[in-house]
């Protein structure tokens, strides 16, 4: 065993409790606050059902607009619920604290992040198929749209990380974070309803998936470490 | 010492002073080369077989939209130099560059519709590589705007910063955009590595305006950059003695 290994060995020992740890404490305080699970979700089908509303009921309108209208509205819900991703933390101090442990800072944001996933992304994930029968998705979509969603609004989580961490300090983030998130997300959002519009076409769809799943392994890697120091920039506010 | 030029770039002062003398030629290649440039494209350059006269935008056009690009990097990296080496001086490049390349970005942006009318049959369609240009206007705004929100300027300048080097992961996607979908913006035509598909009577004029614009985009990022430094610089002793030795 190289020094390396050892040294590797004990960054991963240090980080790896208190990545674990955090983790349980961030999704208990999801678990508490459930209006804040369901607002996003409540968001989501409250707009969706604004549409036929705005366009006309017609099936076929429905269906031809409805991957992309999911997909926008999975990307407003996720950035919606973002703002105060750090914002409580910032406000009460535990941010700080979180600055100064030993542990990088990449695993607190890494593991904010994933909760935030867990209680806005997978359920809108595991909706998607029911608001996608109401707007008469042909059925080749749902499962194309169900996997589509839940590797992107993962990674939506984590791009979207950088700008909650970025605006944390502003008074009235709202309008700004969506200016500096909504361009971060185009990728996403193009590979995610590719994918569908492919599925439904009745092409084959694993090239979009796997470039959706290639963008959430970069954003896994990359994205807390550019929310991390913008974390510590913001905390210089 | 062959270090030394890059130490003294963390000089406002140094940098304030070296530059003033660039001015005026800067001024005067971006002025000679954009008329050379212009008259040739507008007025001798021949017609072009299918677009005839329509055509002859690609001259403001194609040059924007180089800069635009090119700016993105060099705001990004500026940006980058001051997060890493913590330079004053590379935060007021960075932020001086975000206007210029906004602005270059809507003028190629609206070339790009003026031109797309007559040859296209429309000022606006969702392709690949105008929606990505809306996209990079989007993210200049975006730094633009992180900058003016944040009240103290030192966070300002590091959070626009990391702002900008975090948008460069969609400058490759704009800069492919073209050959990987597509749509209706033709590829690219220039290439430095094969042989342009563009005729030489239409790609020398062209080099000159894409040089011109070069030499005016040097020549604005350095008021701009400078017109910051005297801001920020404001209640040091030498803005003062600059100051007042001008008038």
């Amino acid at each position: 065993m190289s020094l390396t290994d050892v040294q590797l060995q004990s960054v991963g020992a240090r980080a790896t409790p208190g990545f674990v740890a955090l983790f349980k404490i961030e999704m208990l305080l999801a678990l508490r606050k459930r209006a804040d699970i369901a607002n996003p979700l409540l968001f989501f089908v409250t707009v969706l059902a604004l549409l036929p509303l705005g366009v006309g009921p017609e099936p076929e309108l429905l269906a031809k607009m409805a991957p992309g209208m999911i997909w926008v509205m999975a990307l407003l819900a996720t950035m919606l619920s973002q703002e105060s991703l750090f914002r409580g933390d910032f406000e009460d101090g535990t941010l700080e604290q979180l600055a100064l442990l030993p542990q990088p800072l990449y695993f607190a944001v890494l593991a904010k992040s994933l909760v935030h996933w867990v209680a806005t992304g997978l359920p809108l994930a595991l909706l998607s198929p029911l608001l996608a029968l109401m707007l008469n998705l042909p059925s080749e979509g749902y499962l194309c749209l169900f996997v589509s969603l839940f590797l992107g609004t993962a990674s939506l989580s984590l791009i979207g990380a950088i700008g909650a961490a970025l605006t944390v300090a502003l008074r009235r983030p709202g309008l700004l974070l969506a200016l500096i998130v909504m361009p971060l997300y185009v990728p996403v959002l193009i590979f995610g309803t590719g994918a569908v519009q492919a599925a439904i076409d009745g092409y084959a769809y694993s090239a979009q998936l796997a470039i959706l799943a290639a963008l959430l392994a970069a954003a896994a890697a990359l994205a807390p470490l550019a929310a991390a120091g913008a974390i510590r920039i913001s905390l210089d506010n | 010492m062959a270090w030394q030029w890059f130490h003294r770039l963390g000089s406002p002062r140094w940098f304030y002073q070296k530059t003033s003398g660039w001015l005026p030629w800067l001024a005067l290649a971006s002025v000679v080369l954009l008329v050379t440039g212009s008259v040739w494209g507008l007025g001798f350059a021949p017609e072009d077989a299918k677009q005839g006269n329509s055509y002859r935008i690609i001259f403001i056009h194609v040059p924007a939209a180089f800069l635009a690009l090119a700016g993105y990097y060099i705001m990004a990296i500026s940006g980058a130099i001051g997060l890493i080496w913590k330079m004053k001086l590379s935060f007021a490049v960075m932020r001086a560059a975000a206007p210029i390349g906004a602005v270059l970005t809507f003028i190629s942006l609206f070339t790009g519709a003026v031109w797309g009318k007559p040859t296209w049959g429309t000022y606006w369609v969702w392709d690949a590589r105008i929606t990505s240009m809306l996209i990079l206007l989007f993210l200049y705004i975006g730094v633009m705007a992180l900058s003016q929100a944040v009240s103290r300027e030192q966070v300002a300048d590091k959070a626009s910063a990391l702002l900008a080097l975090v948008g460069t992961v969609n400058i490759p996607i704009i800069y492919k955009s073209v050959d990987w979908w597509f749509t209706l913006h033709q590829p690219a035509t220039i290439r430095l590595t094969e042989s342009s598909s563009i005729d030489p009577s239409m790609f020398y004029p062209l080099l000159v305006m894409i040089i011109g614009f070069y030499c005016t985009y040097a020549w604005t990022l350095l008021m701009h950059t400078r017109a910051l430094i005297l801001r920020r610089e404001m209640k040091t002793q030498w803005v003062q003695q600059e100051l007042a030795g001008e008038k």
